[in-house]
């Protein structure tokens, strides 16, 4: 976010009530603000104002036809409508319209973060009359077979999300549009496969899509699973950048992962490795109980009293013949801080050294 | 990082050195990116053509290991063409004289000769990070592992003093760091010089408050190093715990690594899968990983956040600070009675000065920056505001020194090793995620179209690199990133096993292994066997 400078307020009029805005708000930020349900469907607020889609428009008094309050700029002295008869009915019909290009309206939450923005705004507006017989835009792309994007273009309503966030989110220009109308079509270079592009596989694109045209394909590996899926906040185990993320469950199960769009370290966006790298933790090859080396040199599996035992009468062992300075430990760079600290107590108030170090040196 | 990583997008000119953004802190990235959107200046220093030089105004490649001649030359531009912030070095600094008297030989020409940067190009850059509103250093392991890491970073920190480019925002020194909480791990105090909080050992005053809250007088010298302690196992080190970390794969000299663990009469090792490292181990635990377990990580900012359990862990396996707790019972260790990771949290904040304002409860939503000095602070998002650490900012006088090992007729290229987008560390993590194998199923040794063609070889070829330590055998990538006569591949792959070959030296202060440099001898194999080239 960029620092509002000019820090004077002024004053416009919402429905008939007085608020006041800072400079930078676009209409829909001080709609927003001021609980108005105005609804958007090529709006993501990471991204700069478009004005493709007309759902959030707004009655302006001056001003003849509706304006679109994603992309217009707050003014002292403005007064503004979110809601009423014509407003309503416009924004159902241009739902409908938008429905009927579509194959479906329901998919599947785990598809992705925004997926169920245009079936939540079909439900609000009553939308699903199917009076319009429509033309799909957009062809899917069932031969990519890139394990994590679903690219399928049936469901593009054209928003442009996706080329947005990709350039001005990601700087990746990976994809683009091509064609207009109903010939619209989101696409990579030469029409081919998003590995052989720019694509860096951040899933942003999946993310910020409001149809599940762009599927998360390994999070929907989980579709058949039974339950509901359970968000629970936590943070990238990868990198130092520290991106905010909702791990996916369903069950005991750990499915997927969604960016957090209010992370303080992230802001929404996220890389490959915290995207998708995740399968790890429920892998085969954990291990699930204690080993133990055998008489016969091999790791044996243990019960924990017995590793315990051993574990501690080790470091005893060296300590009793080798003195409190022959036993050293290693803290991670990986675990949590709890990990670390109680690895340096363990050196520190069980043998009085400070030989106690981490992984950083190397 | 002096500064939060909201700044990234703020300075009107970036200087990254020592570091692949773009790959290794891709999200970190985004943030150059817009600034550069917005029009801002970005000078990049890097041996590799990396993707972020393809963005930058002024490219400088230089030669592995030489970045404090190129810091050297850039300081003696801004010296020469009158560009010091004077206020700043008056008010904040000491040492100037000595400094300016200093790098007076370090004419740009003299590190273009060292360097292989064109001297026009040094001095550009000079110029435009001297006369930025808003001038940002970020740098990663690109810098700091070398034998002169530390000499390397000072150099950094002269320019940014020389410039009053820090304490401000949009400015600073900003280290990325490559582990979720390596950070957090230095934090809670397992470093041998600090106690938690980065609180010193050979200080009386921390040494009588450890000794009343562990109960026992701690020795008054700083502990050895990791690296020291390998060097001793089996000779004064018996007996060692591990925690979480694969230290014969991502360690140097990967054959004296084994050797030493071998050497031990006890070694304990927590981790999520049997590792090449535990697999020397006498005893192992399983240890909850992340999504089981829930605790605490300080990101590159310094920003305290908390980690959540969404799923139950497999079988048996429990936290690392339970499982360290439960063998120090056995020990007899007193005072390790917690409960849960907030109880052990909450100890940490009361031990440390930087963690005095925070507790479990307050960091939910991971608001602070430390330090938080006392409770209701709001923590600190850029430091040396308004004083650095011991009230005035120090110039240091750094000599270029060369790499521990240089080029010479048997080994005549430069390796230099780093990580890749798809993939982190020893790959325990992304090779056990599906997926990942199809973007980045081996590893490659990227090499200069025309060495390739030099070595006669073609793209795809299979070779043999020996270092002096070594030799792996790995395919060649003829790419324009390298450029002639040095090659990069990455530590991930065990099947690539390139840190066989590293850890020639060590940084005399920190001990972190240089394992950005090493000269290689590289020869084609032909018909399964190697042909001398
Ligand atoms: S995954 Fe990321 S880089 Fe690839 S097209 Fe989507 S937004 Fe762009
Ligand atoms: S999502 Fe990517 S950039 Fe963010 S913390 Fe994880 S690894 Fe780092
Ligand atoms: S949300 Fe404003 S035009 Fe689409």
């Amino acid at each position: 976010m960029s620092v509002i400078e000019d820090r004077t307020t002024a004053e416009l009029q919402i429905d008939g009530e007085t608020v006041v805005f800072s400079p930078v708000e676009t209409l829909l930020a001080v709609a927003r603000r001021h609980r108005r349900e105005v609804p958007t469907l090529c709006y993501d607020p990471r991204l700069d104002p478009f004005g493709g889609c007309r759902l959030c428009v707004v009655e302006l008094e001056g001003v003849r036809n509706p304006v679109a309050s994603c992309a217009r700029a707050a003014e002292p002295g403005m007064v503004v409508r979110t809601h009423g008869e014509a407003l309503d009915k416009h924004r159902k019909t241009l739902l409908e319209m938008v429905c009927s290009e579509n194959r479906q309206i329901d998919v599947e939450p785990l598809s992705g973060y925004a997926s169920q923005e245009l079936a939540e705004l079909a439900d609000r507006y009553q939308a699903r009359t199917g009076r319009f017989q429509g033309r799909q835009s957009g062809k899917s792309k069932q031969d990519d077979d890139n394990p994590f994007i679903l690219r399928d273009y049936d469901q593009c309503i054209s928003c442009y999300r996706c080329v947005r966030v990709c350039a001005e989110q990601e700087g990746d220009y990976a994809i683009s549009v091509k064609n207009r109308g109903f010939d619209t079509q989101i696409t990579v270079e030469f029409d081919g496969l998003l590995k052989d592009s720019s694509c860096t596989f951040c899933g942003q694109c999946v993310q910020t899509c409001p149809t599940g045209a762009l599927a998360d394909r390994k999070a929907l590996r989980a579709v058949d699973l039974p339950g509901e899926v359970v968000k629970t906040r936590t943070i990238c185990t990868y990198c130092g950048v520290g991106c905010s993320v909702d791990a996916l469950t369903k069950g005991d199960k750990l499915v997927g992962i969604q960016p957090a769009m209010d992370g303080p370290a992230n802001q929404g966006a996220l890389c490959i490795k915290g995207q998708y790298a995740f399968d790890f933790v429920q892998h085969e090859d954990r291990l699930s109980t204690p080993l133990m080396r055998g008489d016969d040199g091999e790791l044996h599996p243990a019960s924990w009293d017995d590793a315990l035992d051993r574990a501690a009468q080790g470091f005893l062992d060296a300590r009793d013949k080798h003195g409190r300075h022959s036993v050293y430990a290693v803290a991670s760079g990986r675990a949590p801080h709890e990990a670390a600290y109680t690895t340096q107590r363990f050196i520190r108030a069980g043998f009085w050294t400070n030989h106690i170090d981490n992984c950083s040196r190397a | 990082m002096s500064n939060p990583l909201e700044d990234m997008s703020k300075p009107d000119v970036i200087f990254c050195i020592g570091t692949n953004m773009t790959e290794c802190h891709p999200v970190a990235a985004t943030g150059i990116k817009k600034a550069v959107a917005r029009g801002a200046k970005l000078i990049v220093a890097d041996p590799r053509r990396i993707p972020l030089a393809d963005m930058s105004d002024v490219f400088l490649p230089l030669r592995v290991g030489s970045d404090t001649a190129l810091l050297g030359g850039m300081a003696h531009v801004i010296a020469r063409d009158g560009l010091m912030d004077e206020s700043f070095v008056a008010e904040r600094t000491t040492g100037v004289p000595e400094f300016l008297e200093h790098i007076k030989q370090m004419t740009p020409e003299w590190a273009e000769s060292i360097t292989g940067v064109p001297a026009a190009d040094i001095e550009q850059a000079a110029r435009w990070y001297a006369q930025a509103d808003r001038g940002a250093i970020y740098y990663t392991l690109g810098i700091t592992e070398h034998i002169c890491g530390v000499d390397n970073v000072q150099s950094l920190s002269n320019l940014a003093l020389m410039t009053g480019n820090i304490g401000r925002e949009g400015t600073g020194i900003n280290p990325m760091r490559g582990q979720n909480n390596i950070q957090g791990a230095g934090d809670a105090g397992a470093l041998p010089n600090n106690y938690p909080g980065f609180q010193s050992v050979i200080d009386p005053a921390n040494q009588a408050k450890f000794e009343q809250a562990y109960g026992h007088a701690v020795d008054l010298e700083k502990g050895m190093t990791k690296v020291t302690a390998l060097e001793l196992c089996g000779d004064k080190i018996r007996a060692m715990l591990i925690d979480g970390e694969n230290t014969v794969v991502t360690d140097p000299d990967r054959q004296h690594c084994e050797h030493a663990l071998r050497s031990l009469d006890h070694l304990v090792v927590i981790d999520l899968f049997l590792t090449e490292t535990a697999a020397l181990a006498d005893v192992v635990f399983p240890a909850t990983a992340w999504a089981e377990t829930d605790g605490v990580c300080t990101n590159t900012e310094r920003r305290v956040q908390r980690l959540r359990a969404a799923v139950p862990p497999p079988g048996e396996a429990k936290p690392d600070w339970w499982i360290v707790s439960q063998i120090a019972k056995r020990c007899g260790i007193p005072g390790f009675e917690y409960e849960s990771a907030k109880d052990v949290f909450n100890e940490l904040c009361s031990l440390s000065p930087l963690y005095a304002g925070l507790d479990w409860d307050l960091i939910d939503e991971g608001r602070h920056h430390w330090p938080v000095p006392y409770k209701g602070h709001p923590g600190t998002p850029i430091l040396h505001q308004d004083e650095f650490e011991n009230g005035r900012g120090v110039f240091k006088l750094i000599d270029y020194r060369d790499p521990a090992e240089t080029v010479d007729d048997q080994f005549p290229v430069w390796l230099t090793t780093g990580r890749r987008l798809q993939s982190y560390h020893s790959r325990t993590q992304t090779g056990r995620s599906a997926g990942i194998d199809y973007l980045l199923a081996e590893e490659s040794l990227e090499t200069h179209p025309d060495d390739v063609a030099a070595w006669g070889m073609a793209d795809g070829d299979w070779c043999t690199m020996s270092s002096a330590r070594g030799s792996v055998r790995i395919k060649i990538k003829a790419t324009n990133r390298s450029p002639r006569g040095t090659v990069f591949c990455s530590f991930s792959f065990n099947d690539v096993p390139v840190n066989i070959l590293t850890g020639s030296g060590y940084d005399p202060v920190t001990q972190t292994a240089e394992l950005k440099v090493c000269p290689v001898r590289i020869e084609p194999i032909r018909d399964g066997v190697t042909a001398p080239s």
